[in-house]
């Protein structure tokens, strides 16, 4: 039964994402849908560097961008033709495609790139940051700053990023142009299908005796370290998988956006995928999935109604979630379960687990709170 | 038996100009039982800190023909030197077998770590035996009794086959019954291991220690056996405030 139970989730999501949504939703709809998945991925990565290795990355948007500008280089590359310029190099760069574009025409580096570029940032970071025991808060301060960096760097590159502007009016995706609904309707299923495939591999990984690793990293990684094992290797393999798996978010958002521009990568989007991992339930499998869509979906359709509206009721939302679902909506099957089987407060608290011992290691979980709590601050501004 | 044994020579922790540990002395011989005692701020646990990489110190401690001063935390674990702590820090939201199992661990390859758990290893089944936790293997650790997560730990160092034990007062706030187990399960693994235990209950030293180190003020004051050392009057003034000649003086 408690095997069970997440199979049949992770089937009802396959379901729904395969099979019902292309059925009833409009091609708008379901290019919407394609852009939240996109986000999912990125929050499956953070669920398990933030839920199960107890680091806060408030600054995917670094990886995702990574990704998305690896893809969207080969996208322009491809448009402008072999031996080409991209359009706005001529407008605002010298007319030349520099160096560090040309590797990307070939689409296989592309492909390796939108792994490997956000794998070897995210291994030169992880080893500075790990090895120097730096975490909790100051993690998360340091990675959003980080975003936040590279996004002015963006800015300032005009000629050679697109600047404030991106990169965009794409015309062809490996060959298939980006506008014709039916390749939209395949780039949708491509990116459902490697967002369930990733949360297959998700769920062996939460299983293995690494998934136990990072989780007793998490919860003592002083306590890991006295039994031989050095924690700041087993943080690193966590976050670098985060970090691919937003970079692959990031590649697949450029096809279906049509865009990326420093907007989309900076400090706003990243607490925006924080937030929706953190409503889904962040140590969850298929929590963050299911939260980063749920909250996308529900931005889109509250700012089509109320504009405006949306930053209040996010902020709202989240409120709501720290106060009374800790666990995120992830946790509400269960305690339904609990309401209807002990209609009374409970005589004795026999299961609930005790209150944790004075040891420094409970402090990491309990810094990453009050960060995140300030995000719908920082989510109104936007 | 084997030669190996903890040889501990001038070993000097300094914390901001504070002297915490002061030139200390000690060996500690395979299957030898040894208490240490003394009152609070006497450096007890400073010294297994320093000894286990967590604070650093000057001086040598070594294990066989190793120096341990000077490595990381986690490799002087790997070369059979395994702690407990006062707190007993077990991963609560882990069950007990996976806590074992993840003590066992240290020298797994990468690939197997990515596999599931498919069977018990022997090593964590023979520890589960020894502690006595067979039938809470799978019990998350958190809803353990405090006693039970002091077995707990020390199943962790049994699973790993840790040489030398160093164990920061292990029955503290145990019943008396869990004293009684906890003692016959030192001297069960103290048999073929080096052990040092911490401790500040003075029955449950003179029934299961073999020797005692007692400690003041960051040196050793006295050594030697439990009715040596109740003997000594150096010892009865820490622990008293003055002597017990002067007690009886006094009385009479």
């Amino acid at each position: 039964m408690k095997r069970l139970v997440p199979l049949l989730a992770y089937l009802l999501l396959a379901g729904a994402l395969l099979l019902l949504a292309p059925a009833i939703l409009t091609d708008f709809r379901l290019s919407l849908l394609s852009r939240f998945c996109t986000f999912a991925i990125v929050a499956v990565g953070i669920g398990l560097a933030w839920g199960r290795g107890g680091m806060l990355t408030l600054g995917q948007g670094l990886f995702f961008g990574l990704g998305a500008y690896v893809m969207a280089m080969h996208m322009k590359l491809d448009d402008a033709g072999p031996g080409g310029v991209p359009d706005f190099m001529k407008l605002y760069g010298d007319g030349k495609t520099p160096g560090w574009w040309e590797p990307f025409r070939s689409p296989i580096v592309t492909l390796l790139g939108i792994i490997l570029v956000p794998a070897i940032v995210a291994t030169v970071l992880g080893l500075a940051v790990f090895k120097r025991r730096v975490k909790g808060a100051y993690f998360a301060i340091l990675s959003q700053a980080l975003t936040a960096a590279f996004a002015i760097l963006l800015i300032g590159q005009q000629g050679t990023t697109g600047g404030f502007n991106g990169l965009n009016g794409f015309k062809s995706f490996f060959g298939y142009a980006v506008n014709d609904p039916v390749n939209r309707r395949l780039i949708y299923f491509l990116t459902a299908i490697i967002l369930l495939v990733i949360l297959a591999g998700m769920a062996q990984l939460y299983r293995s005796r690494f998934g136990e690793l990072l989780v007793a990293v998490r919860d003592g990684e002083e306590r890991v370290r006295f039994l031989g094992y050095d924690p700041a290797n087993i943080k690193l393999v966590a976050y670098v998988v985060s970090a691919v798996l937003a970079g692959i978010g990031g590649a697949l958002f450029v096809p279906i956006a049509g865009i990326i521009s420093p907007s989309d990568v900076g400090v706003v989007p990243s607490i925006a995928f924080v937030i929706g991992v953190a409503m889904g339930g962040r140590t969850t499998l298929l929590g963050p999935a299911v939260g980063a869509i749920a909250v996308a979906w529900a931005q889109t359709s509250l700012s089509e109604n109320f504009p405006s509206f949306w930053s209040y009721f996010q902020g709202g939302l989240f409120v709501i979630v720290i106060l009374f679902l800790p666990g995120g909506i992830a946790q509400l099957p269960t305690m339904a379960t609990r309401l209807r089987r002990r209609p009374k407060p409970p005589a004795d608290p026999s299961p609930i687990p005790q209150p944790r011992a004075a040891e420094p290691r409970a402090a990491e979980p309990r810094a990453a709170e009050p960060a995140t709590t300030s995000a719908p601050a920082t989510g109104a501004v936007a | 038996m084997s030669t190996d044994y903890l040889e501990i020579t001038k070993l000097h922790v300094e914390f901001d100009g504070f002297v915490a540990i002061d030139s200390v002395d000690l060996t500690v011989l395979q299957g030898d039982l040894r208490f240490l005692i003394g009152p609070n701020g006497a450096g007890k646990t400073t010294l297994i800190d320093a000894i286990t990489g967590l604070v650093p110190a000057t001086g040598s401690a070594r294990y066989g023909s190793t120096e341990l001063l000077g490595r990381k935390v986690h490799q002087i674990v790997r070369m059979g030197v395994g702690r407990t702590f006062q707190t007993a820090s077990v991963f609560e939201d882990l069950t007990v077998l996976q806590n074992l199992d993840i003590a066992a661990g240290f020298g797994r390859s990468p690939l197997s770590l990515l596999r599931k758990r498919r069977s018990v290893p022997p090593e964590v089944e023979k520890a589960l035996t020894a502690v006595g936790l067979e039938s809470l293997a799978l019990r998350p650790a958190g809803v353990l009794a405090h006693g039970q997560k002091q077995w707990l730990e020390i199943g962790m160092l049994l699973v790993q086959d840790a040489r030398v034990m160093l164990l920061d007062e292990p029955v503290a706030g145990m019943s008396h019954e869990e004293r009684e187990e906890t003692g016959h399960l030192l001297k069960r693994i103290g048999a073929d291991r080096t052990v040092i235990v911490i401790e500040h209950d003075m029955d449950f030293v003179r029934t299961f220690a073999d020797s005692v180190t007692v400690m003041h003020g960051g040196r050793v004051l006295a050594e030697g056996t439990v009715a040596e050392i109740q003997a000594d009057e150096r010892v009865q003034e820490v622990y008293l405030g003055r002597s017990v000649a002067a007690i009886t003086e006094e009385v009479g």
